[in-house]
């Protein structure tokens, strides 16, 4: 009786202090990872790119399953090996009112490479320009070294400003004055940490989007971002966690959509050094030969896995047991390629092949802030190489820490788990970065140094050739051959998950990408 | 009746026995039966703690036994291999009351090691400082400033992520932003008991700076000090419990009660309420406990309550 | 009096410069925040391009010797991860911590001592009892758990209350806070209390023993016998004294709720230093803690000089001379 008179007094109480702002036409977001910069060419970082999506269009854009699709260019083609030709949208305005031409699209080039103090720059996908060339206002020509098929998919990553802007820096973006671009939402407020606040473009050349107000607030804390959902503070958030969903599937305020994204998350073996430091014998001393050389421990420690387990267990099924680099319908990604399935007595038999019926000792690291349930995922595969004799002890790293000792160059370590979204959602990323024998512009992430002319050579071949069946061909070529010798030991690709209040729908992106125009109010 | 001159003069009295004191010690604990409970389920905890390798159904620790196929699972349900989780399992199919047992271990561990080490530090610097003052004084004083001048939680956050993780590691950093306290709390009292009579006479007596220190300064601070040794150790499995939320401290794979909550929270919402709860509660019951102790104990030490 | 505080500011300056060389190395031994930085799939070139941007290239030492120069013409660098002023980051998420922190501050001794000179006064009562009950359960749970139990409960299964993030601000003397607004206070209530809790069960606690202590004394009895009232007795002389513990861990613990904020401003999502702190921690953005330590160790040394100065107007027997410090 008494509770619930309090709870009544206590509810009246607070009514009145409940902000009731939301009108029909506003939209709040929960956005999960931390936006560091309304700059668009600041800082090469998925959040970033997401939030300038709103605000800026690029020549290409990139469809929710990463497909290419005119942006503000409307055809593009390669008129010979070595250029490309781009015919750009016309009576395409900019929030300040100017005319977009091709003069922008040369000054966001220039201003790419030149943006000060950035962190990580977009340059890497500008390179290959070596030359521009305005044909008139609306057709331009882009001309490489060599060969180079990636132009487009390269120039879907760029985001165009204003040529008024081509000179203005970060600060000024941060703070509003250059935040000038074409997309449909104009810039309104960005407040560090907290929020960016945008205004529908009532003059957007493409679909205009449904929210008159959109407010995308920064909720890093998984929890405290389902809080807000059930609370109704946000109406969608993304980067929903795991353990979350089979509670949220419940409850009927709340719509779920899902779509399986372009990471992968897998181990990075050392198949390079003679003596791995963390590849002993039981008793913990190096072992003289480095066995993770040996294709078969690979494919025992790849069959020791029970893929299907961690993703039940680990993901809540939101994930899909990996045998590739990207899943099936990406570019250049092989359907032959299935998950290893879990099979412990041909693991055993494996190692006994190898030399090593008893086993070895290994140490298996991995990042503890970076994946969803990374920390977990080791935990998961420790007891797993053990049964199968391989004693395995498992230690998780911040990723500052683990990111630094694992790379070049040091490479402290012989065993770990590793996530690779393809940004371009082509299967070269991975192949160019991970797998690629370590030189310049080759396997920068390379964290075992894997190495095989065969992949090297089918790779370079891809990388020159312009014509995409031909390419995506040779691409499967290389991803098979670099499988099947165990490059790399796929785990899963991710799911990527967003869940909203009831009414509401979102065409969910492999890109990981949350965008409000993309927010509908369900039919 | 004993005030604090009377009780440095019962030293001078040969009249009291050596017993006496214990004696009386006890039986004014004693008083307080909440306080007596709270030693018997500080005592139970201990020894459950200490032998746990030797209760527990499971050791947590050794991943070999775990199985993540046993993950999630309800208190009382059984595993394939006919072994029963009496308060469920974890994520990775840890059993939880093994996971428990072997926690305790550590949060206590780990609370009572850097208290005492941060104790002995601390009182040290801090009577020294104020009986000698002067340069000595300065010295440790901004020692202890520029200690207190870092937020404990930083200090621990920058420290442990420098040294990794490691039970060995958090203590050195729970005693790092632990032990200004201390010295801070102690010199404060000393201060003001250095200037009282006693201390006075003492030095008339041309008794020894050990003996004036350790024998009349350091019980007269003593009420204080076990006061804020008491938030302390609490305090010390709380934070280091907030370490492992924050994402560093101890290694995942040897959880304490902190860790244990920490990963268990996020399955709070989705009604598997056994993974966070069951430790939390050995938390609360621990700390609440040796809360209890610690609050008689003061009353009882505190020559300023006697009446 | 002038002497000891210009001796306090000397001996301040010598403190930031060992810390800040301090964070400055333990930064550097924790990792490369390139690789945080840099784009997954950047090359070689684009790693070397960035390391020599932000000024890794050069020895340690230089780098240092750089940040001090800067540092004494008032820069304190730009954020790596940002390209701001790092103290103007700070300065911005400041005074949205600040407001969550006194907020905290002014539950905690508002409660605190009322409750704790009840339960001091009558220590034998079933309230003071359960008084001290619940201070021992306030700094038992902990703050990140508590937090989220708070969010469960007012904002998601009640309703009251919104879950995250500040409210609206508005302008008071000329000082932007939220603290002004309804939809700013119904946002700071729940972090302002989780942050609160621990500090609660500590004043109480002290004002318990206080109180307990300073009721046997004799000046006590002496003023019962001169015949002034228990009421005046009480809330005249004996909280003057108890006081004097309490301003001193007050002023330390105001410091500690600022820092502890770090745990609350995650889990409440709010946009305060400490957030930005942990950020730039998993971030290893160096020049923002750097910056963030220096700012908040000076605001811990103004602190600590004020809590002296004030022990010694309350308690005349410490002089300022005996802290010559």
């Amino acid at each position: 009786m008494a509770k619930r008179w309090l709870k009544a007094a206590l509810g009246v109480f607070f009514a009145g202090m409940v902000c009731l702002s939301a009108a029909a036409q506003d939209l709040t977001v929960g956005l999960g990872a931390n936006v560091t910069s309304i700059d668009p060419h600041f800082h090469n970082l998925s959040p970033n790119s997401s939030v300038a999506a709103h605000i800026f269009d690029r020549l290409i854009h990139q469809d929710e399953k990463q497909r290419l699709v005119p942006g503000l260019a409307t055809e593009w083609k390669a008129i010979d090996a070595t250029t490309w030709e781009f015919k750009l949208r016309k009576g395409v305005k900019f929030h300040d009112g100017s005319e977009f031409g091709a003069e922008d699209v040369v000054a966001t080039l220039k201003r790419v490479p030149w943006v000060p103090n950035s962190p990580s720059s977009f340059s890497i996908y500008t390179r290959a320009i070596t030359e521009t060339t305005i044909v008139d206002p609306y057709t331009i020509r882009f001309k490489t070294k060599e060969p180079y098929p990636l132009l487009p998919v390269d120039l879907s990553t760029i985001n165009i400003v204003s040529r008024k802007h081509e000179q203005s820096p970060t600060g000024d973006f941060n703070g509003g004055k250059a935040a000038i671009g074409t997309g449909p939402f104009k810039f309104v407020e960005y407040v560090p940490g907290d929020r960016i606040v945008l205004t529908r473009n009532d003059d957007y050349w493409g679909d205009k989007p449904h929210w008159q107000k959109v407010t995308l607030k920064l909720i890093t804390n998984g929890a405290a971002r389902v809080n807000a959902l059930l609370a109704g503070d946000v109406q969608i958030i993304d980067q929903v966690p795991t353990v979350d969903i089979a509670k949220l599937k419940t409850n009927a305020d709340i719509n779920l959509t899902r779509i399986v994204s372009n990471r992968l998350i897998y181990l990075h073996v050392d198949s390079f050094r003679d003596q791995s430091p963390f590849a002993t014998d039981k008793a913990g001393a190096v072992l003289p030969n480095n066995p993770l050389k040996d294709r078969r421990v690979r494919l025992a420690i790849s069959k020791a896995i029970n893929r299907q387990a961690i993703v039940e267990r680990i993901m809540d099924g939101e994930a899909i047991p990996a045998g590739g680099l990207l899943p099936e319908g990406f570019f250049g990604a092989s359907p032959k390629l299935k998950a290893e399935a879990f099979d412990p007595e041909g693991a055993k038999k494996l190692l006994t092949e190898a030399g090593y019926p008893n086993g070895f000792g290994l140490t298996l690291h991995g990042p503890n802030d970076r994946y969803p349930n990374d920390e977990k995922i080791i935990q998961a595969i420790g007891p797993m190489l053990s049964r199968v004799g391989i004693d395995t002890k498992v230690v998780s790293l911040p990723w500052a820490t683990f990111a630094s000792q694992g790379s070049a160059p040091t490479y402290a370590f012989s065993l770990m788990l590793v996530g690779w979204g393809s940004g371009t959602g082509e299967v070269s990323s991975p192949l160019r970065s991970l797998i690629a024998t370590v030189a310049p512009g080759r396997g920068a992430s390379n964290r075992g140094r894997y190495s095989n002319p065969k992949v090297d050579s089918l790779l370079q071949e891809a990388l020159n050739t312009v014509d995409d069946e031909k390419r995506e061909k040779l691409l499967q070529e290389a991803t098979e051959v670099a499988m099947a010798d165990q490059a790399i030991i796929p785990l899963h690709y991710q799911v990527n998950v967003w869940a909203t209040r009831k009414g509401l729908s979102y065409t969910p992106r492999a890109d990981e990408y949350t965008l409000a125009h993309f927010v509908r109010p369900a039919r | 009746m004993a005030t604090v001159i009377d009780r440095d003069g019962i030293e001078t009295v040969p009249t009291a026995t050596t017993e006496a004191p214990l004696r009386r010690f006890v039986a004014e604990f004693a008083e307080s039966r909440l306080a007596v409970g709270g030693l018997a389920v500080l005592a139970m905890i201990i020894v459950a703690a200490l032998a746990a390798p030797l209760i527990s159904p499971q050791d947590p620790y050794d991943l070999n036994q775990l199985d993540i196929l046993d993950g999630r699972l309800p208190p009382g349900t059984e595993s394939a291999t006919g072994f029963t989780f009496w308060l469920g399992s974890d994520d990775q199919g840890r059993d939880m009351l093994s996971a428990i047992l072997y926690g305790l271990r550590i949060s206590l561990g780990v609370g009572v090691m850097s208290a005492v080490i941060a104790v002995v530090i601390g009182t040290a610097t801090g009577l020294a400082a104020a009986y000698f003052g002067g340069r000595i004084d300065t010295l440790i004083m901004r020692i202890v400033d520029i200690q207190l001048s870092f937020p404990a939680i930083l200090v621990a956050l920058i420290l442990l992520a420098v040294l990794g993780q490691g039970t060995g590691k958090i203590i050195v950093a729970l005693v790092t932003v632990q032990w200004a306290y201390y010295a801070r709390t102690v010199r404060g009292t000393a201060l003001v008991e250095r200037r009282k009579e006693y201390v006075e006479a003492a030095r008339c007596l041309a008794l020894g700076h050990a003996r004036i220190l350790f024998r009349h300064l350091l019980p007269n601070c003593l009420p204080p000090l076990i006061v804020v040794a008491t938030v302390q150790v609490a305090h010390a499995i709380a934070l280091e419990a907030t370490l492992s939320f924050l994402g560093i401290g101890l290694p995942i794979t040897e959880p304490s009660l902190g860790l244990l909550i920490a990963n268990g929270y996020e399955y709070m919402m989705s009604g598997k309420y056994w993974i966070s709860f069951f430790p939390g509660v050995a938390l609360l019951i621990t700390i609440v406990s040796i809360n209890l102790v610690g609050d008689q104990l003061r009353d009882v030490l505190n020559p300023r309550l006697r009446k | 009096m002038t002497v000891f505080i210009i001796r306090r500011v000397m001996q301040s300056i010598l403190v930031l410069f060992v810390m800040s060389l301090l964070v400055f190395v333990g930064v550097y031994a924790i990792g490369n925040p390139v690789e945080i930085f840099v784009a997954a799939d950047a090359d070689q070139a684009e790693r070397a391009r960035v390391i020599a941007a932000l000024g890794l290239d050069k020895p340690l030492w230089e780098q240092y010797l750089l940040f001090i120069r800067n540092a004494v013409l008032g820069d304190l660098g730009k954020s790596f991860v940002f390209n701001q002023p790092a103290l103007g980051l700070i300065l911005q998420r400041m005074p949205a911590t600040l407001e969550l922190a006194v907020a905290a501050m002014v539950i905690a001794l508002a409660l605190g001592i009322p409750l704790g000179m009840y339960a001091g006064f009558r220590p034998q009562s079933r309230v003071a009892k359960a008084i001290m009950a619940g201070s021992i359960l306030g700094f038992s749970l902990p703050t990140f758990w508590v937090g989220l139990m708070l969010i469960m409960v007012f904002a998601v299964e009640l309703g009251w209350l919104p879950s995250t993030g500040r409210g609206a601000t508005a302008e008071v003397f000329g000082i932007e806070t939220s603290l002004a607004t309804w939809d700013g206070l119904s946002h700071v209530l729940l972090p302002a209390l989780n942050l609160a809790l621990f500090k609660l069960s500590l004043v109480i606690r002290l004002t318990r023993a206080g109180m307990r202590e300073n009721m046997l004394m004799d000046y006590v009895k002496f003023a019962r016998a001169k015949g002034l009232t228990m009421r005046r007795v009480v809330f005249v002389h004996v909280l003057k004294n108890i006081m004097i513990p309490i301003v001193t861990v007050v002023g330390l613990e105001l410091g500690s709720v600022i820092a502890f904020a770090v745990v609350t401003e995650t889990v409440f999502a709010w946009p305060g230093m400490g957030k930005l702190i942990i950020d730039s921690i998993n971030n290893l953005d160096r020049p923002v803690i750097v910056a963030y330590m220096l700012i908040t160790v000076t605001m811990f040394i103004v602190i600590n000089l004020v809590v002296d100065v004030l022990y010694s107007v309350l308690d005349p027997r410490v002089r300022l001379a005996d802290m010559k410090g």
